[in-house]
This record gives C-alpha cells, structure tokens and sequence, in this order.
C-alpha cells in the first residue's frame, strides 16, 4: 500500500523562502554587528600566531637574540587570549538571536498551524507538520546561526591568507589559489548528488515512520487478526530500502571526504617541495616556510568544510521552502468581522449544498433546515448520510460549497470566528481527548468554569468516574495519561460540550457507545440543558430522537422530511425503516422475542 | 504501571497544573544519562556487534594505518625542512627533499585509500546495525501482549521506533567518525610530540591534566544540561502533535488563545534549556581554545629559547605547532558531539529495556493441534478467575460452555467485564487460574497462527490502515480475491457505499479513514472479520456508530454466512440480542442470568428489566 498518498508536493528549490526568514533577525541587528566584527577579529587573531612564529623563528632564533624572543612570544599567548575571548564573546552572544529567532518561528508555525481549517489538517500527517517545527527549523537555526557565519568567515580566511600567501612567495601562493579549484568544483558537484540522497532517505524514513504509527496504533486489530508477520514485512521492505539508500549515501560522502583530505595533503607536498627549493636559493626564509606550511594547514578546514556548509545552506533552502509551504497556506475559512451581542440561537441552513474536494458527488445539496431558539431538532439518516458534515458546517469546521448557514439571520461566515464557536458547541462522534488532566479537558471550551459549574456538567453526562480516578480531576488522561473507555471518552466530550453553555448544542452522535441505564440517566439530564439552548442532535435511536422537538431525515444528501417522531413514523416508510425496531423485521428473524 | 492503588502526590517541581498528574512521568529518560552505558545496554551492543567481530577488527586495523598516515605528514614536513634544506643550501641537490616530498605523497594517498575504506566499512557495519536493530525492535513490539500495549501506550512504541533509532543512527552517521578520530588524533599525536622531542613534549603536554579535569566539569553539567533539553523538547512534541491531531476539537472550542500560550511557554522553556546547552558549549570550546593558544605560545617561547640555543630545530618546532593545532581541534569537536553520544546512549537503554519485556502471552513452545478438519467453535472457561491488577479480581470463578455453532449475547452495565470475557476467548490475556478451551484445547497450547485464524475479534476501536477499501477488508485474509473481498462487503450491506466512492474498491481510506464516516468505518472492519470466516467471532460492541437497518443487516448476515459459527454479541442495543440463541446476562465478573432471551424475558429478573427499558426508550 502506498504509506503516504497525501503527501503534498514539494515546490522547486527558492532561496527566496530563507531570505524571508531574515525578519525574524530584525530584533537582534546590533548583536548581529557584533558578532561579525568578533568573527573578523578572531580571524586575524588566528591567523597572526602563525605570523608570529615566522618572526621568532627568522628574528631571535635565527640571529640568536635572546632579548626579542620574550616579547614575541608574549605577543603569541596575548594573541591567544585575545582569540578566545571572542570566540567566547561571540558564541554567547549568538544565543540569543540564533534561538530567538528558531522560538519565534515555531511560535508563528503553530499559531499558522491552528489556524488552518480541517481540510488542511485532514490532507496532512501530524507527522509532517511536527517535522516541520523540529527538524526542518532546527536545519534553518543551524546555517542562520552557524552556518552562513562560518560560510563568509570561511570564504574571509581564504581570500586573506591566500592573500598572505601570495604576498610572501607568489609562486607558491597561485599553487596553494590553484588547489581550491578542484575542490570547490566537487564540493558543489557533491552537494547537488548529497541533497538528493539525502532527501531520499529522509522520505523514505518518513513512509517508514508512517508504517510505525499504523503498526503502533492498529495493534489491536493486527493482534486480533493474527497479521504480525504481514505488518512485519511491509515494515522490513521499507526499512530495507533506507538501508539501501543510506548505503548510497555512505558511499557518496566516503569518496567525497577522502578527495576533501587527499587535495591539501598533495598540495603541501608541492609546498614543500618547492618551497624548500627556494629557500635553498634563498628565495624565501626558513621563517616563511614554516608560516606557510603553518597557514597551509590552517586553510584544509576551511576549504573542506566548505562543501559541508554549502550542503547545509541547501538544506536549510529546502528547509525554508517546506516550512513557507505551510505559512503561505492561506486559511481557507477566516473569521468574519460581525458579533452577535446577544445571541439567541436562531439557526437556518438555507440551500445548503457540500462537496469533498476530492469527491465526485456533493454529501449535501439544497438544505434547507430551521431551528428557532430553545427548539432541538434531531438529524436522523443512514451510515453515510452526511449528518456529521451537516454538523460541521455550523461552527463553520467546514464551510458550504453553496447556499449559506445563519444564526440569528447572520451568515456565519461574516461572523468572527471566536463569536461563533462561543455560540455553537459540538460533542463529536469520535472524542478527542488531550494529553492533560481531566479538568484543562473538561475546561477546553471555558476556563472561566466554576467548580460548581464542573460538577453539574460531570452529572449531565453522567460522567462521575473521574471522581474515582486516581488523582481525580487532576489526573492526566490521553495517550499520555491513564487511558479510558469508549463509553468513558463520549461522556467526557459530552460533558465538555455541555460545559461551555453554548446557545447551539451540536450532539453528533454522543450517546452511541453508553449502556441502557447510563444513556436514559444521561438523556434525563440533557433535556434540562437542551431546554435552554437550541440543540441539534444526531440520533440513530428512538429514545435519542425524543430528546428532541421536531425531525429532520437526512436522506440522498438533502433534508426530505421534518416533522414530529410519531408523525413521520407513521407517514414515511423511509423514517420507519430507519428507526422503528420492530418496522419491518424480515422473516428471516424468528426472533426469539416474538 | 497505569493503575496505582496509593497516588504518590502530585509532582509540584515545575509541572504545570494544566498537565495533570500520571503515576509516573512517561518519557523514562534514565536515571543517570551517562556514556558509560547499563548492564542490558552494553549486552544489547554486545549482541548487535557480534557478527561483525571479524570486521571491526579490520575496520581498527584501517583506522590505525589511516591515522598514522595522517600524523605522519607534518612530521614529514619537518624532516623535509630540517634535513632537505641543508643539502640543497649545500649545493649537494635535492635528492633527499624529493625523497621526504614522496613519502609524504605516498601517505596522503594511503590516508585518502585507508580512510575511503573506512567510512565505506564503518557505514555498512553502522547501517547493518541499524537495520538490524530496526527488525528486531519492531518484531518484538509486535510480538509483545496486548497487555503490554495497552499499559506502554502508542506515542511511546512510536519515538522507540522513531526517534530513539534515529538518536543511534544519527551517532553511526556523525559521532562515531568523529568520535574515533579525535581519541586517535590525541593519542597518535601525544605520542608523536613526545617522539619528536621528549622535552619539548612534555611542556606542550603539562596542560593536559587541566584539560581532563575540565572535561570532566563539562561531562558533568552536560549531563544535566542534556537532560533538560530532552524534557522540555518532548512537551513540545506532545503538545505540538496533540493540537494537530486534535485541531477539530481545538477550533471548536476556542482553544487556540490557551494553546498557544501553553505553547509558547513550553517552546520558550526549551529556549532556555537550548540557551544553557549552547553557553556551556561556548563556555568549554573557549577554555579548550584558550588552553590550546596558551599552550602554543609556551611552545614558542620554550621551543624558540631552545632553538635559540641549538638544543631543537627548527624543523622540530614548526612541527610542534601544527600538531598542536592538531591536538585541540578534535577537543573542541567532541563537545559537539557529547550530545549525540548521550541520546544514542539513553535510546539504546530505552531500546534494551524493551526488548527484555517478555510476552505475558508466549507463545507454546510445542503448539497443539485443533482437532482434524479445522476448529468447530466450542468454547470452554474452567473455573476461570482473572485479575488486571492482583487485589481486584474482575472475573472471580468462571465455569461456561458455548456450544460450538452457537450465538450468544452478553449484555451488562459498563464494568461488568464483558469485554475482559471476550479477551479471555481471544487469549489478549491468559487466566490467573483455571483454563479457557477452543474445541477442547487450551488456548495457551494453540500457536497464533491457529488461534487467530480460529477467534476473531472486532471492537469499537477499529482500525483501517492507509490503503484501499480493498485492502483493508482483505487484511485478515490476504488470499482472498476481488469477488470474495466483494461478496462480503454485500453481505454486510457496505457495498453499495463502497462503490459509490470514487474509485470504489481502490480508494484509498485515507489518514486512519478519515474519507469516510465513523459508522462506514465500522461497516469496513466488519466486512474484514466476516471475510476471515472465523470459527468464533466476537463483537464488542462494534455496532455502536451504525443506523439501525445497517446493524441489522450485520446481524443477517451473521445469521447467514455464519450459521455455523459460534458467535459471542456484545452491545447494548437489544435489538442485536434478538438473533441470538443464548443470553448471558453480567454483574461485576459473574454471570447472573443465563438461557434463551424469550425464557428470560418471561422470568422476571435483570434481563427482563433491561429489556423492559429498552422498549420503553423506543416508545
Ligand atoms: N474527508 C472526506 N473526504 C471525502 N469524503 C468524505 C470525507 N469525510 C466524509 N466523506 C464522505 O461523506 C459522506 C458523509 O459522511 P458523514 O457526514 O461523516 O456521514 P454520517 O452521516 O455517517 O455522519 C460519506 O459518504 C463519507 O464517505
Ligand atoms: N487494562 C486494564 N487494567 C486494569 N483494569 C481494567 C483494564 N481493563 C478493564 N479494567 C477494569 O475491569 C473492569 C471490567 O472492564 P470491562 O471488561 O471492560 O467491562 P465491560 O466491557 O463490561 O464494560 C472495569 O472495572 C475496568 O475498569
Ligand atoms: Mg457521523
Ligand atoms: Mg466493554
């Protein structure tokens, strides 16, 4: 099976998306200058040892003073000093920027993030949004940081001792000068293959990943099906093919550094070679050789982290471009400007229709559905019938492909979205519940509850186990926490939603997973509620549909009834069929009960 | 354990009360993060290096000839200046300089050679390892009980397999190269100043105690240091995912304002952790570099004086500086790395300490076979008692026989322990005491394979694997073809939604299903056990999302394709209980009331009760 079909396309490379990121730098200019003026000194700082040993070794060694020998070599260690003073300085005033600016992005991804409706969350895995906030920033961080930092001191230490170089002895100096060139033409050559191989095996890590989360979340229903050793082959071909790439890419990155280390060592050979020819014909000192040599070595790392950094500047383009991709997803549905001072609770589908992207067929077409404040109308269709969609369009979790949903006469869509979703409050069919204590996810809709408030919504939905948790209502619950029931989780939900007092009670469903007894208690009390608030409820049971005032059946995308229980009982086979038990229960059922 | 008896109270030490409290804070970094790696650790690397041993020997080999090769090139230089300048300056050629020019030459090469072969050798054992490390982690995940399961929880099965292999991957990738080639470096050069020019050496070496002691300062906060990083990261993540996941509660309830403020306060405390790891980083690197200039500028002094009085050359000393520089790169390089080295140390103890779980269902060593012709369905409980937890028996003595061919409904209040039963049957757990009998066998004597192929089970918690429709209703049984997988999803009465979509049979589910809807995810799971033809189907209650026609149509065709199965009906809708030939009746673990449902309903007791409410709410 393909592990992922939903995974968004990649746009082309850009370095646009990382210079965007330059903003989030703005609050941090003087520290930056800072840093930079550090890096540039502690260049020259290093590169001023090897100087100052060609001195002592041309000067006092070499004419035998003993006298000038002390103040050079005080000038090395206070050169020394200086040296790590800034780098000290300047990695700790790196801190700052550098982390700020990672904290700043993922503050603004993730309020990106809650902001992006359904359909986007619906299209993308968790997983790649986490991998967005974690690796791809931390990829950023570290060549916004670092890497482009070392990436022009690097490129400032070349020139400037290839200037030295040139300046002592020319000759050797264009032989030094002429050695880079292969070096740079690999490095980019073997960064273009690098990113490739790289991302390869990075996505292919994340099928892998996928297949872990399925095989970790499923583990039931493998168990149940005794399917282990399938689960396990897929998993072994996926993993096997990251071995197989990560393979390539050892390879690649063999040949690449062993070429990296060869060039400067060949080099310093010839430096040698002809260096030592020239100071035999006195062309150059033995002072300057060993300054050369000296600052020969001092150029291999530069030169070959060159590549490494260039790759990681790559990276972090990809990086910026996957992390753009999401922040310049504009939210497909945005609040409107309209608050509604005193709502009443007037809702009104009107020609409603709703299509899936992805589908052919719309769910919903030409809807039409009034609910008058305090009434409660309870949605009743087959599997599939779209009741779930219909409910999703209220608090606009979903926005109607036509026709418009009102509250109050307002389009919910000119309403802010905070004013909205304070009006309307739905407990869904699958609760979600968080990894945190009982009362934060009772609480999720209303913080301002009071204590008293908490319990009488625990008693509605009949809810009163929490109590006999180990810690109450402040033990954590979720995947994190102590897990619960189906019928434990609805109640939860229930009670959230009742909790936060909404003029709109959505119930999508609610009572499904509850025993007889716990769901007449639960109805008993929810009537008390529904009598204040205009409700909708989904309903697959009669006792459930009673709850409420009038009827809709939901059938072949469209409202076709409204009406009262027992009239529509009587009047529509459709409805009958739907909900009376005993309807029209074939032969083929000697049911024991008759 | 989730379920403690006496709560520990609740840990105040900066956990913010909108966490809550669990009875143990899950992300189990080890007590002590240290390199220096636990018992079952180093008996898990042990184990995982074995078969290499041949290998690692050859790859140590390279390594040495690499490194020797790669020091041996400054102190080249240096006899290239110290005795190939003179004959020139002599006038007596330069035969000896093109000499020392070629050897040096030949150990570049056999450095590049030696060292390709290396990294090519170390990233395949690496990878091997990993690969290996990956199969066996995921195996014995799979093979581990239910019970496991349900206490270790999904979001921790998945950073085992995730992020902890990645924390040893990302080591063989990076740490382990660097790591060896530092230890080499300082040693081979070490050696090599004191080769060079004893006396000298030893000056250059006299930081060296300073340079433990702060190593060692810095092992020690980074430790700490390292540790607050991997909690405040892991709140980060939970939280992150969890808001992802739960984005259609988070909208509908206006949760995005305290969200966010969770969040930033838990993104701005890993800040803080991060901004402690990199000043301790800066802190170390400078006192390593500062060590380092110090030490360099001694050397010129000391070796400049003595090269002043002809007691070194000047070759010697030019090669003591570059080694030098040599000496303190790779020094600072390790604080790099010491956190890789951390994270691959924890992930291993994770590791290790998973695999050392044992299955609390193990498998027979010598399984038992079903009597001739496949299973028939019978299932036995002998004087069955069962306890999650020690002190609190749920099923305290059990004796039942259901018929084979049989289809049985339990009904009872939530707790009753309906759903442990159905477990039992379904060997997710093994009886404190007493026995559970397929056909007369026990359970534990039965291999998986028979087992499941005999017993399935489908509850609320279904779950469709990203794929087609197809392929998830062909999960149980992976032989069957178009028309079978087809023929089942009629009888159940889902094929007329699955080919309504728009690549019927082919289309793709989805994330965990999410294109369709709760009720036609349970329509799918039931087609998945229906097509597996099991001798015993359990449902617990699986019906729940359906509309009443859909679950009667399940209920048909259980009627129908499993006349002769045994059947064991969880649900608490009554109308399921109509087809069935028996009622079981539960109250806290016994079975109460127990015959055919109209004979029940005649009597006057707790079902007669239940089913006089029932017919009241359909009114
Ligand atoms: N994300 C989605 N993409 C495409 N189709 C969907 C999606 N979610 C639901 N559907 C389809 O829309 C229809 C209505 O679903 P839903 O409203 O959940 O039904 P129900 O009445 O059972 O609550 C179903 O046929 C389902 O397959
Ligand atoms: N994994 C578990 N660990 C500890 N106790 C459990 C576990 N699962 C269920 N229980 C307890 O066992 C009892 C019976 O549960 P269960 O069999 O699920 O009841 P039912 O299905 O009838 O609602 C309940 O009190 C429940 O809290
Ligand atoms: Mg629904
Ligand atoms: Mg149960």
């Amino acid at each position: 099976m393909p592990p992922d079909t939903h995974k968004p396309r990649r746009p082309l490379l850009s370095s646009n998306s990382l210079w965007r990121m330059k903003s989030y730098l703005r609050p941090y200019a003087t520290r930056l200058v800072f840093i930079w003026l550090a890096a540039i000194v502690g260049i020259g700082a290093g590169l001023a040892l090897p100087l100052i040993s060609e001195q002592v070794i041309d000067g006092p060694v070499a004419h035998g003073d003993s006298a000038g020998l002390l103040p050079l070599g005080l000038l090395a260690v206070g050169v020394g000093v200086v040296e790590a003073l800034l780098i000290f300085f300047r990695r700790w005033a790196q801190v700052k920027p550098v982390l700020g600016l990672e904290t700043r992005i993922r503050d603004d991804l993730y309020e990106h993030l809650q902001r992006l409706p359904m359909g986007f969350h619906g299209d993308w895995q968790s997983g790649q949004l986490l991998s967005r906030a974690t690796t791809d920033l931390s990829t950023i961080r570290r060549f916004l940081g670092f890497g482009m930092l070392f990436l022009v001191m690097n490129i400032l230490q070349l020139i400037t001792v290839t200037v030295l170089l040139l300046n002592k002895y020319w000759p050797l100096g264009l032989l030094v000068l002429a050695s880079s060139v292969p070096i740079v033409w690999t490095s980019l050559r073997f960064e273009k293959r690098y990113i490739k191989i790289s991302r390869q095996v990075q996505d292919e890590q994340g099928d892998l990943a996928t297949l872990v989360e399925e095989s970790a979340l499923g583990i039931r229903t493998i168990k149940a099906f005794g399917r282990r050793h399938h689960v396990y082959d897929r998993y072994d071909d996926a993993a096997l093919k990251v071995y197989g790439s990560s393979m390539s890419k050892v390879r690649l990155s063999a040949k690449f550094f062993s070429f990296l280390e060869i060039i400067p060592n060949i080099t310093l050979a010839l430096v040698l070679l002809l260096g030592a020819l020239a100071v035999g014909s006195g062309a150059l000192t033995l002072g300057a050789l060993v300054a050369f040599t000296t600052l020969m070595l001092q150029l291999v790392w530069p030169i070959a982290s060159l590549g490494y950094i260039l790759a990681m500047g790559q990276e972090a383009m990809t990086s910026a471009d996957r992390l753009m991709e999401v922040m310049d997803t504009v939210p497909a549905i945005e609040g409107g400007t309209q608050t509604i001072e005193r709502p009443r609770g007037h809702l009104r589908f009107e020609g409603v229709g709703f299509r899936f992207a992805d589908a052919d067929e719309p769910v919903l077409r030409d809807v039409w559905l009034e609910v008058k404040p305090g009434e409660t109308v309870a949605v009743v269709g087959a599997t599939g019938a779209g009741k779930t969609t219909l409910t999703a369009l209220v608090p606009r979790l979903l926005d109607p492909t036509s026709g418009r949903v009102t509250i109050d006469g307002q389009d919910v869509r000119d309403l802010k979205l905070t004013t909205l979703r304070q009006v309307v409050a739905t407990a869904f069919e699958e609760p979600t519940l968080f990894s945190m204590s009982v009362r934060e996810n009772l609480m999720l809709g209303r913080r301002d509850a009071t204590e008293e408030e908490l319990a009488a919504a625990i008693q509605t939905a009949q809810a009163m186990f929490v109590y006999d948790l180990p810690w109450g209502l402040d033990t954590r619950i979720g995947e994190q926490g102590l897990s619960l029931s189906g019928g434990q989780r609805q109640r939860l939900a229930l009670a959230r939603a009742v909790l936060s007092r909404p003029r709109i009670l959505v119930l999508d469903d609610t009572l499904s997973a509850l025993d007889v007894e716990t769901e007449a208690l639960v109805e008993e009390a929810l009537r008390h509620v529904l009598r204040e608030a205009t409700g909708i409820v989904v309903a697959h049971r009669a006792s459930t549909v009673l709850l409420a005032d009038k009827v809709a059946l939901l059938r072949d995308g469209t409202i076709t009834h409204v009406g009262q229980h027992q009239e529509l009982l009587a009047q529509v086979p459709e409805y009958r069929e739907l909900l009376a038990q005993d309807a029209d229960f074939d032969g083929a059922s000697e049911g024991a009960l008759r | 354990m989730t379920t403690t008896t006496t709560p520990p109270p609740p840990n105040a030490s900066g956990t913010a009360s909108w966490r809550g409290v669990a009875s143990e804070d899950q992300d189990e970094l080890p007590e002590k993060v240290s390199v220096l790696l636990r018992a079952r650790s180093r008996r898990l690397l042990g184990n995982l290096l074995r078969p290499y041993r041949k290998k690692i020997t050859l790859l140590v080999g390279i390594i040495v000839v690499s490194n020797a090769a790669g020091l041996s090139i400054p102190f080249l230089v240096s006899i290239g200046i110290d005795s190939g300048i003179p004959p020139i300056r002599q006038g007596s050629g330069p035969s000896v300089l093109l000499t020392v020019v070629g050897v040096i030459l030949a150990a570049a090469v056999t450095q590049a050679i030696t060292r390709q072969a290396f990294l090519r050798l170390s990233g395949r054992i690496g990878q091997s390892i990993l690969l290996e490390l990956r199969r066996r982690v995921f195996d014995h995940f799979q093979r581990l009980s239910l019970s496991f399961h349900e206490q270790y929880t999904s979001g921790r099965v998945i950073s085992r397999l995730t992020s902890d292999i990645e924390a040893i991957a990302e080591l063989l990738q990076s740490g382990f190269d660097a790591l060896v080639k530092a230890v080499l470096t300082m040693v081979g050069t070490a050696v090599l100043l004191l080769v060079l020019d004893v006396h000298l050496g030893l000056v250059a070496l006299v930081p060296l105690p300073l340079l433990l002691l702060f190593t060692k300062w810095f092992r020690r906060q980074s430790a700490i240091v390292y540790r607050r990083t991997r909690e405040t990261v892991a709140l980060v993540i939970v939280h992150f995912v969890e808001s992802m996941t739960g984005i259609r509660a988070v909208q509908a309830f206006r949760r995005e304002p305290r969200n966010q403020e969770i969040f930033q306060q838990l993104n701005d405390d890993y800040r803080g952790a991060n901004a402690r790891s990199m000043q301790l980083g800066a802190t170390f690197m400078t006192g390593i570099k500062l060590i380092g200039n110090m030490t360099i500028g001694g050397v010129l002094l000391y070796g400049g004086w003595l090269a002043l009085h002809g007691e070194v050359k000047v070759g010697v000393l030019a090669a003591f500086l570059l080694y030098l520089r040599q000496f303190y790169e790779p020094m600072q390089e390790v604080s790099q790395f010491y956190n890789t080295l951390q994270s691959a140390g924890a992930a291993l103890e994770k590791l290790s300490g998973v695999l050392e779980e044992e299955p609390s269902v193990p498998e027979p060593r010598e399984p038992a076979a079903l009597p001739p012709g496949g299973a028939r369905g019978k299932v036995r409980f002998e004087g069955v008692r069962f306890a999650y937890v020690e002190e609190m028996p749920i099923l305290p003595r059990l004796d039942l026989t259901i018929p084979a061919g049989q289809s049985v409904a339990l009904v009872g209040a939530t707790g009753a322990g309906k759903t442990t039963l159905a477990k039992l049957i379904s060997r997710f757990y093994d009886p404190t005491e007493g026995r559970v009998l397929l056909d007369g066998v026990d359970l534990r004597t039965l291999d998986e394979p028979t087992l499941r192929q005999a017993v399935v089970m489908v509850t609320q918690e279904n779950f469709l694997f990203s794929g087609t429709v197809a392929d998830n209703i062909r999960f149980g049984s992976p032989d069957a073809t178009d028309r079978q997988v087809r023929e089942a999803a009629k009888a159940i009465g889902a094929h007329e939604f699955i080919a309504g979509l728009p690549d019927g049979y082919d289309t793709e589910v989805g994330k965990r299903g999410g294109r369709m809807s709760a009720g036609q995810r349970q329509l799918v799971a039931f087609a998945r056990a229906f097509l597996a033809d099991p001798a015993v189907l359990i449902l617990d209650e699986a019906t729940s999302s359906l509309d009443v026609p859909s679950e009667r149509l399940v209920q048909r065709a259980l009627r129908t394709i499993l006349a002769d199965r045994t059947a064991l009906i969880i649900a608490h809708r009554l109308s399921t209980v109509e087809i069935a030939d028996r009622v079981l009746v539960m109250e806290r673990g016994e079975v109460v009331e127990d015959g055919p449902p109209a004979r029940l309903i005649a009597a006057s007791g707790r079902f007669a009760g239940l089913h006089q409410a029932w017919l009241d709410s359909l009114s």
